[in-house]
């Protein structure tokens, strides 16, 4: 009787698919992975069920690799489902691991999404307002959606996370080093992010050119310069987030002459990756008095967005307080 | 990573029989200025609104940005930073960064819709008690006028009845 | 990796709450506190106790901390500015590292300050939890030693300054003595008589003067300003920039016959010594008494430097001691020193703010200093009180309290003039036998002798009109009198009353550069623009700033005696450091931590000591403790939370943001 190969299962909430993408990208490597390992579920690329996993015994998944933040109920309960099953939960990439590019909808109440979404752009029509409902009767059937909660969630804000693999999306090498590090049985503390505990300015190429008394007189836009392809972003004036972001993703995006936005979130004794870069930023002005500081400070013309491009719903606050007064109590 | 807490248990004052809202407000003051003002207030017992919990620090320098938002996550309905005037500052610029991160940090809260008066700086020197009580009993009204915080809580639970 | 808090205790917390008397007692309600402290977590014993300052309160913690084997202690009472030290050194005697320790501000920031015990207890509830929550994650620390440079610099060298420098000299130190005129002395070398006893102000100060240009132990720079300051308590570096005399101090031999032979035949130059009252020539000594006993060149108005065409007689005459140098430079010179005593000296309110006193106006209106210079013998008119239109006064008016008690211009009384206003009475009287009037507000004459000064000059005749001026004008009889207007409060009548002579008894005020002086000097100054000193009952020469401290009226009006008095104080202050050798510095310092620094370079322009390097082989950032005056602003801009500051870590003040908003 053959042994049994340890079980792994992917699963995507909300997300882009990038981070499926990560895991074709592992290439021939992904060969290695399939003949070690027995995928039990991922939807993107397997016919496998919900009811699939539920048959399985709790713990039986070695691992389960969940990409995607939280923002309805069914994404909540295959969350929760997965976990039971799971030995180790993954928060795989940045939408699970901090609630990436989706968290950025905190800003907004779920009332002007639905709005904007269902009734308000442009190439929608939708006389009536319609609405999505949580239950539906037509034809003597009753069609159910999942609900939509008023904010977008980590999956650690959700369920008990074992380990965090980060980026938008990872890179294949980080992805491999965590499944090795999997199946090795050497396992790190609970909680570990599972790429170096520097930020990227580490490995940054451009870093021994970079200068020693920084001083921002204004940010420039990518467009707005040409970029060399040696010197440090900082220094020639683009907002770069390396300084705030974990490292080990190797700087592809500096490689790629644009700066970093910070997709692999902060380091491990940060609590606000966007506080720190806002800090960092702003302590490296060259102005003094407050209409300069606010004249230089204006060619940052998205600061929440930049800054928590990708850690909106990790952040200390986690959204933005929402004018609508319909935020205490149930929506209408 | 922290919960917010949905600020359902707000320090509440009684008035007759109607509870009114009382903010709490935090506020980090720096050693030699704000702090020693505070201290002058007390010893010429001026009397001032109760609203405000000091956080000691040695400079409006040290005034993480971390810590405001880890404030007002965990229940503070304002911050106020207190530091030494311009050109005074004992560690000679640790204002001016502070400052700086200041306006930077009042513009990314207002993109997020948290009002003006939230977050507060204000220069006051180690003689000017006066301008520290007024400053005090200034924010306290000004706060209390816009309510709590309420920043909704990563727990939800999911009402049946509700339409999506 | 997070760092391990492996120092963080669970259990073992001692909180002791303080009555200090009624003072916090009386508002916050110290039993329920006490007992809301012994059910936090961690907490093993809460206590509440009258004086926890007093002996038997600090015995009390220590013997707790013995026999309850505490491992942080909370003590909850007034201002940490006030008693922090005092406790930590009693955690220290109990065994326990003295940062183990948090104070809590019960007093100054609520039990004086709210009047609703109930908001005031429950703020106490907050404030208390907080310090519970924190003080389980402070570390052990120990304090740094820095040496003392055993030079002192003075700045300023009126008597305040020259006090100070004989007081230093004599005990044997190296004291730089820098003034910015060309002459010490001050204020007081232009004094005529001081009160109360009317000695001679030359009399006692010349010896003092003469015996600080003579005394090993001390470097005189005259004409010298500071222009910088840098470094910190024991280690100051401080640059002087020293202004040419355009004369060689060391050939000069004070014989002043270049000023006979100059070419200007007349004085002409409106002289500064004699409030402009009187001439001097381009070439000139400040007062014959002047130490150095060396002329200066004043270039602003001497034929060479303005043409270059002078027969410069005062060479000729000079000789082969060749002491006129025309090429003399400005220099700087860096000069290091252990600690720093100001005593730069006040300046007189300007009159003309007060327009309707008429100074600026009417030639007969004199201020004070100006009338001291007349009295003087060796003043502009011989000592002689003679008015700028050539007439000897027959009556004079003294209006005391100009700039002074004065909400339109400086609210604070100037505590000399009320005496040397009695003292130009007496003087006048005495001279011109003229009718003297002193209008006052209230007579403040709280010194020794003062009073008893004050019943002669009434005794001689002085007349005392109890009323504040308000207005000065022409008497309309054109006699060429000024109409003095003041209400009598004492008659309930207003009086008007024609004088030859008004005398405007100016204030104190600090000097028009002290806001820029203070702040190359790192200093607070008070609402008034007076230097700050760190406490006003108890500390009253020294600053916020260690190793730099206060003498004479930079610091607030005061008159000679007290002058002195400080002066020797803070000779004494600076004399204590320089003795024991060394002074601890608090451990607030920043560290990198080295593991995990990304090399960024965030940090390194931000440190104003520079104390932040960037190591090019570590490829990291790098701290030098002694430079580190741990203010943390690099620990919070750092972008990836790679710095760290003793006793006020992130983790330490989360948690106490954090345990002053939980619910109770």
């Amino acid at each position: 009787m053959t042994a049994e190969k340890p079980k792994v299962a992917f699963y995507w909430c909300a997300s882009c698919g990038g981070c499926e993408e990560t895991v074709v990208d592992l290439a021939e490597a992904f060969l290695d992975i399939v003949a070690a390992v027995d995928i039990v579920f991922w939807p993107v690329a397997l016919d496998s069920k919900r009811k699939d996993v539920e048959a399985i015994a709790d713990g039986a998944i070695l691992a389960t690799f969940l990409n995607g933040a939280i923002r309805t109920t069914e994404q909540e309960e295959m969350a929760c489902l997965l976990r039971r099953k799971s030995k180790l939960l993954l928060a795989f990439g940045s939408c699970s691991h901090l609630g990436g590019i989706p968290g950025l909808a905190n800003l907004f109440d779920r009332e002007s999404i639905l709005d904007s979404v269902y009734c308000e752009s442009p190439s929608t029509v939708n006389a009536e307002g319609v609405l999505p409902v949580l239950r539906h009767k037509a034809n003597g059937h009753t069609v159910e959606l999942p609900g939509f909660y008023r904010t977008v969630r980590t999956l650690s804000q959700v369920v008990d996370v074992d380990y965090y693999v980060p980026g938008c999306p990872p890179t294949p090498r980080v992805l491999r080093t965590a499944l090795l590090t999997l199946l090795s049985g050497e396992l790190p503390p609970k909680g570990t992010v599972l790429a170096p505990d520097h930020a990227l300015c580490e490995e940054c190429p451009r870093k021994d050119g970079k200068p020693e008394n920084l001083s921002i007189g204004q940010f420039k836009r990518p467009y707005e310069v040409l970029i060399d392809e040696e010197k440090c972003l900082l220094a020639q004036g683009l907002l770069c987030m390396g300084p705030a972001t974990r490292g080990g993703c190797e700087a592809p995006c500096v490689q790629g002459n644009m700066p970093c936005t910070g997709c692999c979130g902060p380091t491990s004794r940060v609590r606000d990756q966007g506080a720190k870069i806002l800090s960092s930023l702003a302590s490296l002005l060259e102005s003094k008095e407050e209409p300069e500081i606010d004249h230089a400070l204006a060619t940052i013309p998205d600061p929440v967005g930049t800054f928590y491009r990708y850690s909106l719903p990790s952040s200390l606050l986690r959204q933005g307080k929402s004018h609508s007064s319909s935020n205490v109590g149930p929506a209408k | 990573m922290p919960d917010a807490n949905l600020n359902s248990s707000q320090a509440v004052a009684y008035v007759g029989e109607q509870p009114t809202f009382e903010p709490r407000i935090v506020a980090f003051f720096c050693n030699w200025c704000t702090y020693l003002a505070a201290d002058l207030a007390g010893t010429s017992r001026m009397k001032y609104a109760p609203n405000m919990r000091v956080v000691r620090v040695m400079c409006s320098g040290r005034v993480d940005p971390q810590f405001v938002l880890d404030a007002f996550a965990h229940g503070a309905d304002g911050v106020l930073i207190g530091g030494c005037h311009p050109g005074d500052c004992h560690y000679q610029e640790g204002n001016y960064k502070a400052l700086r991160r200041f306006r930077l940090l009042k513009r990314m809260l207002g993109q997020m819709g948290i009002e003006e008066a939230r977050l507060r700086l204000e220069w006051i020197s180690a003689s000017e008690a006066e301008k520290f009580r007024w400053v005090m009993n200034d924010m306290a009204e000004q706060v209390r006028a816009l309510g709590p915080l309420r920043l909704l809580p990563a727990k939800e639970v999911f009402p049946e009845e509700v339409a999506v | 990796m997070p760092e391990p808090q492996d120092t963080s205790c669970s259990g073992g917390i001692g909180v002791y709450v303080c009555h200090c008397g009624t003072n916090i007692a009386g508002t916050v309600d110290v039993n329920v506190l006490t007992d809301y402290a012994a059910g936090l977590p961690g907490v093993t014993i809460a206590r509440n106790y009258k004086y926890a300052c007093s002996t038997p309160g600090q015995e009390l913690i220590k013997r707790d901390i013995r026999e309850l084997n505490l491992t942080r202690v909370v003590v909850a009472a007034c201002s940490p500015c006030l008693h922090e030290k005092t406790f930590r050194n009693v955690t220290a005697e109990g065994g326990l590292n003295p940062y183990y320790f948090h104070m809590v501000n019960l007093r100054e920031h609520a039990s004086w300050v709210h009047t609703d015990k109930k908001a005031a207890t429950e703020k106490a509830k907050d404030l208390v939890r907080a310090a519970v929550r924190r003080v389980r994650l402070h570390r052990p620390l120990e304090r740094k030693r820095v040496s003392i440079d055993p030079n002192v610099l003075i700045v300023g060298g009126g008597i305040a300054g020259i006090h100070a420098a004989l007081t230093l000299a004599n005990a044997g130190k190296h004291v730089y003595l820098v003034e910015r005129d060309a002459t010490i002395g001050g204020h007081m070398a232009m004094f005529d008589k001081t009160f109360p006893t009317l000695d001679c102000a030359a009399c006692i100060l010349t010896p003092k003067m003469t015996a600080v240009k003579s005394h090993p132990n001390i470097t005189l720079w005259t004409l010298s300003e500071v222009t910088q300051v840098d470094g910190y308590v024991g280690n100051y570096k401080v640059t002087v920039k020293r202004k040419p005399r355009y004369v060689l101090e060391d050939a000069c031999v004070g014989c002043m016959e270049c000023i006979e032979a100059c070419v200007y035949k007349q004085a002409k130059v409106p002289d500064q010594f004699n409030m402009y009252l009187g001439k001097r020539k381009p070439i000139y000594i400040p007062f014959p008494q002047a130490v150095p006993q060396v002329v200066v060149i004043d270039r602003e108005t001497c034929i060479e430097f303005k043409s270059g065409k002078c027969k410069k007689t005062c060479v000729e005459v000079c000789g082969d001691r060749k002491a006129i140098d025309f090429q003399q430079q400005e220099k700087a010179e860096i000069i290091e020193v252990g600690t720093i005593i100001l005593a730069t000296g006040f300046f007189t309110f300007n009159a003309k703010r007060i327009p309707y006193y008429g100074y600026g106006t009417y030639p007969s209106v004199y201020t004070a200093l100006e009338v001291e210079r007349l009295v003087n013998a060796a003043g502009p008119t011989g000592g002689e009180i003679v008015l700028r239109d050539g007439r000897r006064p027959k009556t004079v008016g003294v209006v005391h309290c100009v700039g002074s008690r004065d909400e339109n211009t400086n609210r604070y009384c100037s505590r000399v003039c009320c005496m040397y206003s009695l003292k130009l009475a007496h003087l006048i009287k005495e001279k011109t036998g003229a009718e003297v009037f002193n209008f006052y507000i209230d007579m403040r004459t709280p010194g020794k002798g003062f009073e008893e000064f004050y019943n002669r000059v009434a005794e001689e005749g002085t007349i005392f009109i109890r009323g504040r001026v308000a207005d000065v004008y022409p008497n309309p009889a054109g006699d060429g009198r000024l109409m003095v207007v003041a209400e009598d409060t004492l008659m309930s009548t207003v009086r008007r009353i024609p004088v030859d002579m008004v005398v405007l008894a100016t204030g104190l005020e600090p000097q028009p550069d002290a806001q820029e002086v203070r702040r190359r000097f790192h200093l607070s100054c008070s609402s008034e623009g007076f230097f700050l000193e760190r406490h006003p009952k108890l500390a009253p020469v020294s600053t916020f700033t260690d190793g730099i401290f206060l003498a004479g009226c930079c610091q607030g009006p005061k008159d000679i005696p007290d002058t002195v008095a400080q002066a020797g104080a803070a000779a004494a202050e600076a004399l204590a450091l320089i003795d024991i050798g060394y002074v601890e510095q608090e451990p607030y310092t920043a560290k990198i931590l080295e593991d995990v620094c990304s090399g960024c370079k965030t940090c390194i322009p931000l440190c104003p000591y520079q104390a932040i390097s960037f190591s090019d082989d570590q490829k990291k950032a790098a701290i030098n403790e002694v430079l580190c005056k741990g203010c943390g602003t690099c620990v919070a801009s750092c972008p990836s939370g790679s710095i760290e500051q003793n006793l006020f870590e992130d983790e330490e003040i989360f948690e106490e943001i954090e345990g002053l908003l939980a619910d109770a």
